[in-house]
């Protein structure tokens, strides 16, 4: 992967400059490249990670793991039914994957019943879903990489050392 | 009153200037500190479960003072196939407690009273006093005109009929110098000249950024005036485990294991177990750090020349080494200064030896935030001193 998306990837907010500096290359330059990866989709937008765990309004909200069973349709496989499935703003994360089941959702809702409401009234009816089994989430400790635990980054080397 | 037990020689050793300085970093409360000489990562988790999990298997006892079979003949496969180098872990390898042991041990093993041993400097604080207290005499070679470079003429220059052995250490704390195939070829040829040996301090190899770090020994006819150190502080950021590793002649390794046994009898096995694991899946790590390492230079030497210190771009380990001659003050006024005023915690270069004089060492060990706000403070500093 080149070193810039290495750099936003890690710090959405590296500037520019900084990301020039640290590449020996001119800002404007890696403007340009910043920009060409952002027309072609390349980096789909910027965003905070948020630990919703300790936001008070948000820790209501509930998530699970849903497997869904479907039935390909031909030409398309699986995606034009995924698609149908991942339109919904209740699902935020939707993945196809191998083994037993064909897709993997997340779904977020603001309590058990809206999730529960969601499953039984739009994705279990809908057609080409043969089954589904709801995993409620208890607790996140690790997601995309970032561990969800506070933690006061304490430098525990002593300060000055040769 | 017991000071008088105390060995002359001793008394003499720590420059007090030096510890005062460090003392006062000590003492203060949030400093952003470039003067930490360790890798800022924590050892990759896979080794530091190897060792966990070694604790729990019961491995709890000495090992053979040459250090565990297993590890030695792990280097031995990874030096082979990864670096050139080969070396019998029989009798031509020993596990150190870092590479600060092996370097003592290999004064101690080869030098007999008076015997010289060259000493460019600026460079790490120990070489001198390990000579000095094995009863060798330090020839210090000031490199400072040369960019903190030895060159062939310097070297010619130093060596005499007493003469045993240079410390050669590349990348070098504290300058960040590391040198290239064609002009350790010009070093060598020197050396053979004069029959003297090499030590060779590559503990800081694996972050070469700019060109593939040559080990010594490679060199032709090189392997039998060498005595190789490494270790796992600095590539795998084990610093605290302590482990290093002596490579060269069976002679010579075989002295240094005599005192070894004496002295430390083996490396602690925890660490050694942990070392086995660097070795088989610490690769992708080493990589990754040193990525991180070679943005972090790029973005401090860039920011110190912007800000007016003078910074040649170190090819290797983690530290910028700038000029701070333009100011006018000694390295150890300016770095008080910097340190009350700003609080910012830099090394001043004569800790690496009077040629270190007009230069601080920044280590880049830190995370770009910290860096940011240090060079920030920085150019505050500078523009307050010039008033």
């Amino acid at each position: 992967m080149d070193e810039i998306l290495e750099i936003l990837e890690k710090d959405g907010r590296a500037s520019v400059e900084d990301i020039a500096r640290m590449l020996k290359k001119k800002p404007s330059v890696i403007k340009q490249i910043i920009q060409k990866y952002e027309k072609d989709g390349v980096i789909l937008g910027y965003k905070a990670n948020i630990n919703k765990e300790i936001v008070k309004e948000a820790g209501s909200e509930v998530r699970a793991l849903i497997e869904v069973n479907i039935t390909p349709q031909k030409d398309v496989g699986f995606d034009r039914i995924a698609e149908r499935i991942y339109s919904f703003p209740e699902v935020t994360s939707c993945y196809l994957i191998s083994g037993t089941y064909d897709l993997l959702l997340i779904v977020e809702g603001k309590d058990l019943q809206t999730v529960a409401r969601f499953v039984s009234q739009k994705l279990a009816c809908s057609e080409h879903v043969r089954g589904t089994a709801t995993h409620f989430l208890l607790k996140k400790y690790k997601e995309d990489g970032i561990i969800l635990k506070h933690t006061d980054d304490e430098d525990k080397r002593i300060t000055i050392s040769y | 009153m017991t000071k008088k037990y105390v060995s002359k020689k001793v008394e003499a050793m720590q420059p007090s200037g030096i510890r005062a300085f460090f003392d006062l970093v000590l003492g203060m409360k949030d400093v952003i500190s470039l003067g930490v000489g360790e890798p800022d990562f924590v050892t990759p988790w896979q080794i530091r479960e190897a060792g966990i999990y070694s604790l729990e298997q019961g491995f709890t006892s000495y090992t053979s003072n040459k250090g565990l079979y297993k590890l030695r003949l792990g280097l031995h496969q990874f030096l082979k196939k990864h670096r050139g180098l080969e070396y019998c872990p029989d009798e031509e390898m020993l596990i150190t407690v870092g590479v600060s042991e092996g370097l003592d041990l290999a004064i101690r093993a080869i030098v007999n009273p008076g015997d010289k041993i060259i000493i460019p400097t600026p460079c790490y604080v120990s070489y001198a006093p390990v000579v000095d207290l094995a009863g060798g005499i330090p020839v210090v070679v000031d490199t400072s005109k040369d960019c903190c470079r030895l060159t062939p003429r310097t070297l010619e220059r130093a060596l005499d009929a007493k003469t045993k052995a240079i410390i050669l250490n590349y990348p070098s704390n504290p300058t960040g110098v590391a040198y290239t195939r064609k002009e350790l070829l010009a070093l060598h040829a020197v050396m053979q000249k004069h029959g003297i040996l090499c030590i060779s301090d590559e503990t800081y190899a694996d972050l070469t950024y700019d060109f593939d770090h040559t080990y010594f020994a490679t060199l032709p006819g090189a392997r039998e005036h060498t005595i190789y150190l490494d270790g796992f502080s600095k590539s795998y950021a084990m610093t605290g485990w302590r482990v290093g590793f002596a490579c060269g002649p069976r002679d010579i390794i075989a002295a240094m294991t005599k005192i070894h046994q004496y002295t430390i009898m083996c490396v602690p096995i925890t660490s050694q177990m942990a070392a086995c694991e660097a070795l088989i899946t610490g690769r992708k790590s080493v990589e990754e750090m040193k990525r991180e390492y070679r943005r972090r230079r790029q973005f401090i030497i860039g920011r110190l020349n912007e800000i007016g210190l003078d910074c040649v771009m170190p090819e290797g380990a983690f530290y910028a080494f700038p000029s701070i001659k333009k100011t006018g003050l000694p390295s150890m006024v300016f770095s008080q200064k910097l340190l009350q005023t700003q609080k910012v915690a830099v090394v001043p270069g004569t800790a690496f030896g009077v040629s270190g004089e007009g230069y601080v060492r920044m280590s880049y060990a830190s995370s770009l935030a910290n860096l940011k706000e240090a060079m920030n403070r920085i150019e505050v500093f500078l523009a307050s001193i010039r008033k």
